[in-house]
């Protein structure tokens, strides 16, 4: 058995009111990785965490928490802490009491419950905020003396609940580097759950890919993002152009009306694709015969770059480029062939619906409810 | 027009409320005896009042009735409260309905059943009955005040206090119940005002030993209302008011409070 490995997820599943929430997860979670799972509302991330967590046991599987299996270990009992999607921090008691909570209760002497108490509230910034009643806290401050009130107690993990969720934009980014500034100086591991792809790259050792209670893809941010294994990742993680597309052979796919070359191989010949285009990796030359030409019928700017949405072989092509066609006008597409990402067929249809779904939500998870 | 027309209304409502009390309390200052005549001004009928036994000895059959009813119906409520939160929901719709009928029924019917009840039970009416009974109606009350207040709460706190370390039960007593504390104490304070102010249900559940202060003005004025009766219903009067005004305050004040807190926040 891999020596740093502490949790291990082996064939879980999960079911609610005849809904099947979790359909086999099988997860290894090493030792200080930050590790994040990662996939639109609905997927069963939360649910996995709660497993973890020992708030919800599964119908069938296993958990190991160091190679022992702890089914059936209660929460309480579970060397792992958990920062909660709305902070849930305890409104009758102040934000000293709130982080010594876990240490009172071990009947710790009052100097080390006062030391500790100090350490973590230097660690997650607050000092001298003692005696302040949470509710006159600042989201961004109850969210840090959530984190502190759970790391107090020395978690071997720590599972973190979509925890920058209801934070607004800049907060969160800072937020993000904060955390992973805590998760490297504590040197634990981090679960973490979330349905922002771009916090999951942040932040990640390793992401998974969730979707419809079974993991997707398992890997290094750079992984995911380059190497999507299917349709699904591809669009969830940042966007992408999908088109249907026809494998004439080992690397050659016809799509779009024009044959390409390509770098992927292994596929039966004149066998139906998802050919994954990111947006970034089209180029835009004037038309011509010899380029797959399309009409310009939207541009927006986007900050670093315009997003251009062009019209070529009845496909709606998304393009990105930091310069702005006209409206109208007629350009050429070119494309390299590691630019083209071939892939198996996927139901992909409900996606770009799941994506907006889960952004709209803000954390307003339906799995809560469980 | 209107406003005037309307602060008449509303000088006319408050008239017809209160006329009869600050008539009653007028007269138990009356030191004639006759209730149409003003002879003079008198403690005598409060000095009397606090001499007459049958009168102190209710009033602290009262006071014993309410303060043990009141406390039972508090856990009992509090526990059943909890448990009808965590109940599925058709089955908390059900339950909470039933909850609701000892309030909604006639006092007439709940007295004239449970003696019935206790009769055919073989229970001797006394200080048990009145007790059973008064339970029996401060339980809904107590329901009714907790269960918003779970509603109201987080439910990841629970969670949140099982993840840092508590067991079940360490998790009620440190964050459930301090949480819930205010719908509590409502509840309480509910439970003893409607114990106290209990006649009907007392009626029928007492024994000879156990007359309730209800029960004993109800008795006395049966042959002719005796100033002292004025008096004691004036102190009543102004208890329950002075408890009304601790509740609405304490409302008031821990509202306030929060939106302080909130005030602060939004700075």
């Amino acid at each position: 058995m891999d020596k740093n490995k502490i949790i291990e997820l082996k064939n879980i599943t999960k079911e609610y009111e005849g809904e099947q929430v979790l359909r086999g997860i099988n997860l290894d979670i090493h030792d200080k990785e930050f590790v994040t799972l990662l996939g639109p509302s609905g997927c069963g991330k939360t649910t996995t965490l709660r497993i973890v967590g020992g708030f919800i046991t599964p119908d069938s599987g296993d958990v190991f928490f160091g190679g022992k299996r702890v089914n059936d270990l209660p929460p309480y009992k579970r060397p792992v802490n958990t920062v909660f999607q709305k902070y849930a921090l305890f409104p009758h008691l102040n934000v000293y009491e709130n982080v010594a909570f876990g240490l009172r209760l071990k009947k710790t002497p009052e100097s080390e419950v006062a030391r500790r108490v100090g350490e973590m509230l230097e660690l997650v910034d607050l000092k001298g905020f003692d005696r302040r009643s949470v509710n006159q806290l600042s989201g961004g401050q109850q969210q840090r003396i959530a984190i502190a009130r759970a790391l107090i107690n020395n978690p071997k993990v720590l599972l973190l609940d979509e925890p920058l969720g209801a934070l607004d934009l800049k907060l969160r980014k800072e937020m993000q580097i904060e955390l992973k500034k805590i998760q490297q100086r504590m040197e634990i591991t981090f679960i973490y759950v979330t349905h922002d792809q771009e916090e999951a790259l942040t932040m990640s050792d390793t992401v998974v890919v969730m979707r419809d209670g079974t993991i997707q893809q398992i890997g290094t941010p750079q992984d995911i993002y380059n190497e999507p294994v299917n349709a699904f990742v591809a669009d969830f993680i940042g966007e992408s152009n999908i088109l249907p597309g026809i494998m004439h052979r080992d690397y050659l796919v016809e799509f779009a009306g024009n044959n390409f070359e390509c770098v992927d191989s292994g596929f039966d010949p004149m066998e139906s694709v998802d050919v994954v285009i990111r947006p970034e990796d089209i180029r835009l030359v004037p038309a011509s015969d010899e380029v797959l030409n399309g009409v310009v019928e939207n541009v927006q700017f986007k900050g670093v770059h315009y997003e251009i949405i062009v019209r070529a072989y009845s496909d709606i092509w998304v393009i990105h480029s930091t310069k702005a066609p006209e409206v109208g006008s007629v350009v050429g597409i070119t494309l390299t062939p590691e630019d083209i990402h071939i892939m198996k067929k996927s139901d992909v249809k409900r996606l770009s619906y799941l994506k907006n779904e889960s952004t709209i939500e803000e954390g307003n998870d339906i799995e809560q409810e469980i | 027009m209107r406003k005037i027309t309307s602060k008449i209304y509303i000088a006319v409502v408050f008239i017809f409320l209160y006329a009869p009390i600050f008539v009653l309390i007028a007269n138990s200052f009356n030191e004639s005896k006759s209730r149409t005549v003003w002879t003079g001004f008198t403690f005598d009928w409060y000095s009397k009042l606090f001499h007459n036994e049958v009168i102190l000895k209710s009033l602290l059959n009262t006071l014993i009735v309410a303060a043990v009813a009141s406390i039972i119906s508090t856990i009992l409520g509090t526990a059943a409260a909890i448990g009808i939160y965590n109940m599925k929901k058709i089955t908390r719709a059900l339950v909470i309905n039933i909850t609701y009928i000892p309030i909604m029924n006639s006092e007439m019917v709940t007295g004239v059943s449970l003696m019935l009840l206790f009769v055919a039970l073989n229970i001797d009416l006394g200080f048990m009955t009145l007790i059973f009974a008064h339970i029996t109606f401060c339980v809904p009350y107590v329901i009714l005040n907790v269960l918003p207040k779970l509603r109201q709460m987080n439910r990841s706190l629970y969670d949140a206090a099982l993840d840092l370390g508590c067991n079940p039960l360490q998790a009620f007593r440190h964050v459930v119940i301090p949480e819930i504390m205010p719908g509590i104490v409502s509840g309480f304070l509910m439970s003893l005002t409607y114990s106290i102010d209990d006649f009907v249900i007392s009626y029928f559940t007492h024994g000879s030993t156990s007359q309730t202060l209800p029960i004993t003005i109800y008795s006395m004025t049966r042959r002719k209302v005796s100033p002292e009766v004025n008096a004691l219903s004036a102190i009543i009067f102004i208890v329950v008011l002075a408890i009304l005004l601790i509740m609405n305050l304490t409302d008031i004040k821990r509202s306030s409070a929060k939106k302080r807190a909130k005030g602060v926040r939004a700075e």
